[in-house]
Parts: structure tokens; sequence; C-alpha cells
């Protein structure tokens, strides 16, 4: 991207356009490992933002005064820092949550979306911007799981946030909030999408051409 | 000694670090494609796994006991800093295979399983030789699950399937599978 980005669009882009997860298939592990319920992702997603705009904060502040060649040792101790910060105080506000995450609080640090995000974006950008483009990311990150999640708990348990949807005669598909639902929900997801894209393709196309047909109409007229 | 069996296993298969607890995602969607190269892949990770047993280990009995806080930090840099040593004495040693593993090396370091097995093995308290089995074991269940997608990508390639499933989405269904094949092992052991 040689192109001069305006701030709406670094913050914008990692929503939805270029989505972490869903597009640029990035930090797979955590996004299947930890989403078998929407509380989980949540807290997952917001303990990955915070590591993510903290560590963007310090590292486009520090990128004056690291060295080209140390800039990905630096970044990854950045980042180990800031996931200690927020293993420690998950451990200190939300005991059950911080339980249920186990080891996957630790394993953000090689979460490769941050360390990406670090490498392309706020090593040799201005802190502002970097901020605006790892809020953008972090926020992204956060839709994929809560709609992961969502899918997985509303399906595999029959509730939403713990709250029952469905009265008790639903019958949860188990397998969803067991390993294998992961796969099988972020695939099916990844489809629909890629089924939607070509949707909104071929509707184009098809505007595309009444439109000159109707022109040669008028034309012709 | 069955404990010890057991701790493979149920690294191995039991609870596959790939297809039951998520780790190393990355390299079982990225280089699973052949199985050539999947198998040496996972025999670079069952080196650096064992390498990284035996690093977290010694680090964790003799300093992390008086600084726990600094466990995060601390296994991530002697892990990227081992991949490096690990990848230049293969270059030394033998140019063949460190010309055949190529880039897959140092990506490990980024491999969530490694970091995992580190944090898992002092989480469960591990004595030396259980956590050189447990990683052992890991490393074998890393191996299989991608020798095993690799396997399955090859035949997918002689197919034709519909074209939204192309790419991503239908490795992502097929891992699903796979996984849930792995789910017959589960509560295995549970009760002995």
């Amino acid at each position: 991207m040689s192109r001069e980005t305006t701030p709406r669009e670094d913050l914008l882009r990692g929503v939805w356009r270029e989505n972490p997860v869903l597009v640029q298939m990035l930090g797979l592990c955590p996004s299947l490992a930890v989403t078998n319920s929407v509380a989980n992702s949540l807290a997952m997603g917001l303990a990955t933002f915070f590591v993510l705009v903290g560590s963007s904060l310090l590292v486009s502040s520090l990128r004056k005064l690291v060295p080209h060649e140390v800039r990905i040792s630096t970044s990854i101790l950045v980042i180990a820092t800031f996931v200690t910060v927020a293993d420690m105080a998950l451990e200190a506000l939300v005991p059950e949550i911080h339980k249920a995450l186990g080891a996957f609080i630790a394993l953000i640090v090689v979460n490769c979306i941050i360390l990406g995000r670090q490498e392309a974006f706020a090593s040799r950008r201005p802190v502002g911007r970097s901020l605006l483009d790892a809020a953008g990311t972090g926020a992204g990150f956060l839709v994929a799981l809560v709609l992961i999640g969502g899918v997985r708990e509303v399906v595999g348990s029959g509730s939403f946030l713990g709250v029952p949807l469905f009265g008790e005669h639903y019958q949860p598909w188990v397998v969803m909030i067991l390993p294998p639902g992961g796969f099988l929900t972020l695939g099916f997801l990844l489809i629909s999408l890629a089924a939607l894209a070509r949707r909104r393709e071929r509707l184009a196309a098809e505007a595309r051409r009444r439109a000159t047909r109707g022109e040669l109409a008028t034309e012709g007229a | 000694m069955g404990d010890l069996v057991w701790i493979l296993l149920s690294a191995m298969v039991v609870n596959n670090f790939t297809l039951a607890m998520f780790l190393g995602l990355c390299p079982f969607m990225g280089v699973s494609g052949r199985v050539e190269t999947a198998l040496r892949m996972g025999l670079a990770n069952i080196f650096v796994l064992l390498m990284t047993s035996l690093c977290a280990w010694t680090l964790e009995t003799f300093v992390l006991v008086r600084f726990p806080f600094l466990r995060i930090i601390a296994f991530i840099v002697v892990i990227a800093s081992l991949v490096q040593i690990v990848e230049m004495a293969i270059k030394k040693l033998s140019p063949t295979l460190f010309r055949q593993l190529g880039i897959y090396l140092p990506l490990i370091t980024t491999n969530c399983a490694i970091l995992g097995l580190a944090l898992f093995q002092t989480s469960r308290g591990y004595s030396l030789v259980q956590g050189l089995f447990f990683a052992l074991g890991a490393g074998l269940g890393l191996t299989l699950a991608l020798v095993l997608m690799a396997s399955i990508r090859e035949e997918l390639e002689l197919h034709d399937p519909p074209a939204v499933a192309r790419g991503m989405g239908l490795v992502l269904v097929v891992a699903g599978s796979l996984s849930m094949a792995f789910m017959g092992f589960a509560g295995m052991g549970s009760g002995a």
C-alpha cells in the first residue's frame, strides 16, 4: 500500500473490509479456542484489544529510538509486557473468566495479528494513526470473535450470554461448543461470506448490464 | 512408566494440540498442502518442542520460582533465541536439512504450540522427564494432524468443490471433521 490513507480509513479498514480473522485469516488459534461462549469471546476480544492498542502506542512512540534491526524483538517484548498486565488484571477482576481462558491469555503474545500490526504499521507511522489502526484492527478481532462465539453458543447451548433462548425442549448441538464446532463454525462463516460476496458481484454486474442497455435504448430512440 | 506413556498418549491423541486445543493452527493451515512438507514441518516442531521443554523446565525451576511475573516475557525470549540457535546449529551441521526446512524453522517462533507447551508444562507441574514425554507427545500429535490434513488436501485437489467453498472455508470444514474423529478419544483415561 503506497497510497496515503486517510485517518478514517486507518480506523475502519480493520473492522470489516480487512478483518483480521475473517479476511486475513490471522489469529486463528484464539478465535477458535475460546469462542465456545459469548462471554469468553468478549473477554478475549477485549484483552487483545487492550494489548494491541497499548503495544501500538508504545511501539510507535519509540519508533525513532529503536534501531531498525531490533524492532521485532522490541515489539515482542512490548507485547509480552502488556500481555502480563492483561493477565494479572483479568485474574484480579474476573477470576472465573480468567480460569476459563486459561493459558490463552498468555498466548496473546504469539497472536500474529498484534505483531503484524506493529511490523506493518506502528513501527513506521505516527502515534495517532497507529492508535486508530490498532483500535480498528482490535475491534475487527472483537467482532469476529463475538460472531463465532455467538453462533457457537446459540446453537451449541441454546443461549446467548447465558440467557436461554429456545425454552427447555431445545436439544443443544453439543458438538458446536466442543473443539470441532470451532472449525465448522468458522468454515461455514467463511463459505457464507464468500457466497454473499458472489451474490453482490452478480447483482452489480446485472445492474451494470441493465444500465448499458438502457443507454443504448435511449440513444436508439 | 505407565504414567509417562499416558502423558505421551494424552498429548498426542486425546488432547491433540492442534485438533482439540487449537494450538499451532498457523502451520496446520499454512503448510498442510503437501504430505512431504507437512512431515518435515512436524519433525522440526518435535525437535523445537523437546528443546523448549528442557529450557522451560530449567528456567522455571532455577529462576522463575522467584520472579513468576516475568514468566511470559522470559519464555518468549527463550523460545525466540532457541529457535535462532537451532537454526544456526542445523545450518552448520547439516546444510541439506537446513535447505529442506527452509522458511519453516524461523516460523516456529510464532507457533503458539511452543509457548503453549511451556506454559502448560509449568501449570501442570511436570518434572523434567514428564515434561520431555509431554513435548514428544505434543510434537507427534502435531505431526500426525499435519500429515493427515495434508493427505486429505492432496486428495481434495482432484475434486471439484463448489466455487464458494474453495480455499480456507473448505479446509476448515475438513479440519472440523478431522477434529470430530479425534473427539472419539475424548474421556479416554479419565476414569483411570
